[in-house]
């Protein structure tokens, strides 16, 4: 598999190590969390097939965390963002 | 038809014209007492306890493609119980009790064969580890057995005992593990089954549960609706997908695993090797090629097959440990979806949904569970309470903090 890195180019998937679901980015926050919320972070997974938004880390390499969006059926690879720019968008990071 | 020695003789004398199909192919009927979605080992073998042991005959196995078409006929065939933790080694042990007995009980040569099978030991805390770990196998019954490099030496001349990263320090053997035919394992359990009256229903696949009033009132079809008191899960690689359809999310991620055969060799291994720190686990089947795998390939995945990287990491582990295996030619490989669960071990629960039973999460592991997965999962479904050396597996796990957790490495399937 090739991740097509924003900065970098091109990049053979086996300089990165997979983490999992991007939803990880969204942790609840610790004031206002229920053990409910910190239950379904931790441990639920949507786990599609077919579309699926996930975090790779980019260890052998310039050690980013994107995100990318692939297709678990076909391992076809539609998308990648730097994860900082996701989590921006989200309201996550400054 | 009951299989003997006398009638394979017969057959093999007048042309093999006498052997008629092993199970009916019947059309599903309206309504079961009890269906099990996924027509696998766990599947079917629970269909087979629940009508052999738990009484009941109203029962349909309803699998999309062609039964044993999933992991249990994609799998490396290893049987053991040497687990650590109370959750589960009183239930492998179970379980490798069944398979002892299993050829008896289904009148079917499914092969299971006690070869032995040894886990190497390469550094001083590993020794400690594995010690802790064969001592607690005793403790619950299991065989367990030390072995030092001389003890080894013997049984495996080839191994390289010098490497310089990994030299091999001793070994934990469990005795009574091995190997079992897989393909056989799903086609005795079907036989028995259906000889009991079970249907086993192939090429339908469920899309859908009738749920109403928080109640499970049977499943949507590529046949049709067809009803039910109780419906059982039992999908492996699938879980996640199918229990969205009843609108549940899962501490579970799918992951492909791939598998490895070699060219056919004359008899080489004895038994089954674990070479855990490298990551690859070698056995020879008895047509003689040598069967092994190592690592998942680490991210979510779908695809019935593997890739490239984890074909030259796994080939490696193996050159690492058994430089022979360099001269051997690879024939074949694939790759099975496994459903990770988030500390590694299965689950087989009642839902919170009425009359829709669970059982999955099996990682990597769960051939060897198989005898053991259906007689709790029957149990479940006929008693409504956990069988006795399942009463861990349960879905609240992960709110109270009772995971069992053999790897130590905490919520991350990929890592199981
Ligand atoms: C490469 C590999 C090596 C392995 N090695 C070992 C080993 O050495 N030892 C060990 O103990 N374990 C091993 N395992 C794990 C083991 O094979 C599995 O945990 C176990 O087989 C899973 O249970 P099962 O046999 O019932 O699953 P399966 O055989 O996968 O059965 C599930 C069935 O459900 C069906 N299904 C899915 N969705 C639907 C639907 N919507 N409707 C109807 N049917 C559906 C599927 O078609 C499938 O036939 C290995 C797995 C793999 C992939």
């Amino acid at each position: 598999m090739i991740i097509n890195h924003p900065l970098l180019g091109p990049r053979d998937s086996a300089e990165f190590v997979y983490l999992g679901d991007a939803e990880l980015i969204d942790r609840p926050d610790p004031e206002t969390a229920s053990p409910e919320d910190w239950y379904e972070y931790g441990y639920l997974r949507d786990n599609p097939a077919g579309l699926h938004r996930e975090l790779w880390w980019h260890e052998g390499g310039d050690r980013s965390w994107l995100v990318v969006t692939r297709n678990t059926m076909t391992h076809e690879i539609t998308s990648v963002e730097i994860a900082r720019d996701v989590a921006r968008k989200m309201g996550r990071s400054s | 038809m009951r299989y003997s020695g006398l009638k394979v003789i017969k057959e093999a004398l007048t042309g093999h014209k006498g052997w008629t199909p092993a199970w009916r192919d019947p059309e599903p009927q309206p309504h079961y007492d009890i269906i099990i979605i996924g027509g696998g080992g766990h599947g079917l073998a629970t269909a087979h306890y629940l009508a052999s042991v738990y009484g009941q005959h109203k029962v349909a196995v309803i699998e999309k493609g062609w039964i044993g078409g999933g992991n249990v006929g994609r799998n490396t065939t290893i049987i053991r119980s040497n687990y650590m933790l109370d959750g589960n080694e009183p239930f492998y042990e179970f379980s490798l009790k069944l398979w002892e007995g299993l050829e008896q009980n289904i009148n079917y040569n499914a092969m299971v064969s006690q070869r032995g099978i040894m886990n190497l030991i390469h550094s001083d805390a590993q020794r400690d580890a594995f010690i802790r770990r064969g001592n607690a196998m005793m403790l619950n019954g299991a065989d367990a057995e030390y072995l030092d490099v001389a003890a080894i030496k013997r049984e495996y001349p080839f191994l390289n005992f010098d490497d310089a990263r990994f030299p091999i320090k001793g070994g934990l053997a469990q005795r009574r593990g091995g190997t079992v035919r897989h393909d056989a394992v799903a086609w005795g359990y079907a036989r028995a089954a259906d000889s009991k009256g079970v249907d086993i229903i192939q090429n339908c696949e469920v899309t859908g549960f009738r749920i109403e009033n928080g109640k499970c009132h049977g499943v949507e079809t590529s046949k049709g609706f067809i009803g039910a008191n109780k419906v059982g899960c039992a999908v492996a690689g699938n879980s996640g997908r199918l229990m969205s359809m009843a609108g549940m999310r899962l501490p579970i991620e799918s992951h492909v695993l791939q598998a490895f055969v070699s060219e056919g060799l004359k008899p080489v291994l004895p038994g089954v090797i674990t070479f855990g720190a490298g990551h690859f686990y070698v056995s020879q089947s008895d047509k003689g090629g040598l069967v092994f795998g190592g690592d998942i390939d680490g991210y979510n995945s779908y695809a019935q097959r593997g890739n490239l990287p984890v074909v030259e990491d796994v080939c490696e582990g193996g050159m690492a440990i058994m430089p022979m295996i360099g001269r051997a030619r690879l024939l074949r490989m694939w790759g099975g979806i496994m459903d990770m669960s988030m500390d590694g071990s299965p689950i087989i629960d009642r839902t919170d949904i009425e009359g829709l039973y669970f059982n999955g999460g099996w990682c990597y592991g769960g051939f060897k569970a198989t005898p053991a997965s259906g007689h709790v999962f029957a149990h479940l479904l006929a008693r409504d309470t956990p069988h006795e050396t399942a009463t861990a597996y349960r879905f609240d796990r992960f709110k109270t903090g009772h995971m069992i957790d053999e790897k130590g490495m905490g919520n991350q399937p990929n890592l199981h």
